[in-house]
């Protein structure tokens, strides 16, 4: 069976723009939540400027249970919660509310891991210049952490659109979607070519952005 | 300006404690240069940074312009670290920001109106002779320019009180002395009243006027660096003059030296300006002694003459009696019979 091009470009089109819209829609969300746990995890971490225990234990055991689960069993897993807050499990939409879920865990951790190995002194210096946590989280913290911070979203970008396809498997679109419906169902290996090409061809554009972005806040 | 009161600061658990600073009370005037000497380990970095409640003590009171530290609510304390700069052994700049950025990070803190910012910016880049590199970032710069980047940050708030902590361990030491010399101008043109910690005793001899010995968590002499200096009492304080002083000979040495030599060897300790006259001279003249200088040195030592020399003295042994008894009165004077004397 071979597939009718004129019609099935178009498809091509639309399915590569619903995986970009799920990867960046998913990318700002969870830079968002994965920002503010990650600073939440590494300022109430043991000996930092708002120790708190519990905080930190329970942010690190969400971490710690939510990453290891396979992407494709979470996302079958939570999807009762998903009906629940986006009104369906189906499409677009319904892919990128358990993916924004993991990739914010992810990101803490991303966040957590950058913020640790800011050098200690550089927080003591500021802290001595009688500035407050507020002021040391965001005017020093976030800043010295952004270049690799950056280098960590891009990583994460990538695993989203892999993330993406996947979640194209259980009914999100995508190019996963189309892949699946009319590349592996229907035998046709030109499909899943094209298909392959174009993710790969994504992901070299994120990690080429990411490379350039970092760059100019890397400093040491 | 600065003064501990039985300060004690403990780690740790409580059954298993690590004292840093035990029953440490000093004081600090206004406007000199204090310098805490100490090995590794021996809590001054502690000390130091219980001034600026970086560590909080755990024993005793502080007290900086007259206000106990420990008693101030956390946003006066935040107000009173405006008032003291700090200065740090491996730089601490933020490395994201220009070299302009990090001066002006203490000033956005503070408040500082917008339109002077610049200004005064340029004014301490100027006075720590970085004027050219506000826009590099501190990657970018050597060791002894990331210092002078640190001081003009610390300096940033106008501050009554620099804190320094190890500031010159990690510059080689021709940097070291441009920054020692630059802390020396930060305390005669602004008035500041440093307060420094190091384990290297060229730091004290060079800028200090009072200095404390730490080890293990307490301070085992203090005082005047010239008297320091000229009359050490415990053995740390000698090891750290030693350090600098170059005044004992190794044993091969001195074995060498009595070979060679059949004179009788002397060490004359020169304090308090007494080098300044020809004594050594008219007292071997007066008895006919001859005397060979073999080793030491004289240095300045805050504006005073201070050294140390190993003399030969060859003559008999009345002579030489007579010259002893007469220098015995303006040196110190002993003879040299191992490497430790």
């Amino acid at each position: 069976m071979k597939v009718d091009w004129s019609t099935f470009g178009p498809r091509l089109l639309e399915s590569t723009g619903q995986t970009l819209t799920m990867v960046l829609v998913t990318l700002v969300v969870s830079s968002l939540f994965g920002l503010i746990l990650g600073l939440l995890l590494f300022v109430t971490r043991k000996g930092n400027i708002l120790e708190n225990r519990i905080i930190f234990m329970i942010l690190n055991l969400f971490i710690n249970i939510i990453r290891p689960i396979p992407f494709i069993i979470f996302l079958v897993t939570i999807s009762p919660v998903t009906r629940f807050v986006i009104g369906t499990t189906i499409g677009t939409w319904a892919a990128v509310f358990p993916m924004a879920i993991v990739a914010s865990f992810v990101i803490a951790r991303v966040v957590e891991n950058n913020l640790v190995s800011i050098d200690p002194g550089i927080i003591e210096a500021a802290k001595a210049m009688g500035a407050n946590w507020f002021q040391i989280v965001f005017g020093v913290l976030v800043l010295e952490a952004l270049g690799p911070l950056i280098l960590g979203l891009t990583f994460i970008t990538v695993a989203l659109i892999d993330f993406s396809a996947m979640a194209g498997t259980v009914g999100g679109g995508g190019l996963g979607h189309l892949a699946m419906t009319y590349g592996y169902q229907r035998f046709d290996s030109s499909v899943m070519l094209v298909t392959i090409v174009i993710l790969i061809i994504l992901v070299q554009i994120a990690q080429f952005l990411g490379n350039r972005i970092s760059r100019k806040f890397l400093r040491r | 300006m600065i003064k501990f009161e039985s300060v004690g600061k403990t780690f740790g658990p409580k059954n298993k404690p690590i004292r840093a600073v035990e029953d440490v009370s000093l004081a600090v005037e206004k406007g000199e240069i204090y310098g805490v000497i100490g090995y590794s380990g021996a809590g001054k970095s502690t000390l130091l940074r219980l001034v600026n409640l970086l560590e909080r003590p755990t024993e005793g009171r502080i007290l900086v312009n007259d206000r106990d530290v420990t008693e101030i609510s956390s946003k006066e304390l935040r107000h009173l670290r405006r008032r003291i700069g700090m200065i740090f052994q491996t730089f601490n700049l933020f490395n994201s920001r220009t070299v302009f950025g990090n001066v002006a990070y203490p000033l956005k803190l503070g408040g500082y109106p917008k339109h002077q910012l610049k200004q005064r910016v340029e004014e301490l880049l100027r006075f720590v002779g970085l004027e050219d590199k506000a826009d590099q970032y501190p990657e970018q710069l050597s060791g002894g320019q990331k210092q002078r980047v640190g001081i003009a940050r610390a300096l940033a708030t106008s501050p009554d009180i620099l804190i320094c902590d190890e500031a010159t361990s990690a510059l080689d030491p021709e940097t070291t002395n441009e920054i020692l010399k630059l802390l020396k101008k930060v305390n005669e043109e602004y008035n500041i009243t440093i307060l420094l910690i190091t384990h290297e005793m060229h730091v004290i001899r060079s800028i200090c006027d009072r200095v404390a010995v730490m080890e293990q968590g307490r301070v085992i002499e203090e005082g005047n660096v010239f008297d320091l200096f000229a009359n050490p009492q415990k053995q740390t304080t000698q090891n750290f003059i030693g350090s600098v002083q170059n005044d004992k000979l190794s044993p091969k040495l001195l074995e060498k030296l009595k070979r060679d030599h059949k004179g009788r060897l002397f060490r004359i300790i020169y304090k308090d300006g007494i080098a300044s006259e020809p004594i050594l001279s008219r007292a071997t003249k007066k008895y006919d002694v001859d005397f060979n200088i073999i080793y030491g040195s004289i240095n300045e030592l805050q504006g005073k003459l201070f050294g140390s020399l190993i003399v030969e003295f060859t003559a008999e042994n009345g002579k030489i009696n007579e010259v002893i008894n007469e220098l015995g009165e303006s040196v110190e004077f002993r003879e040299v019979i191992d490497h430790e004397s």
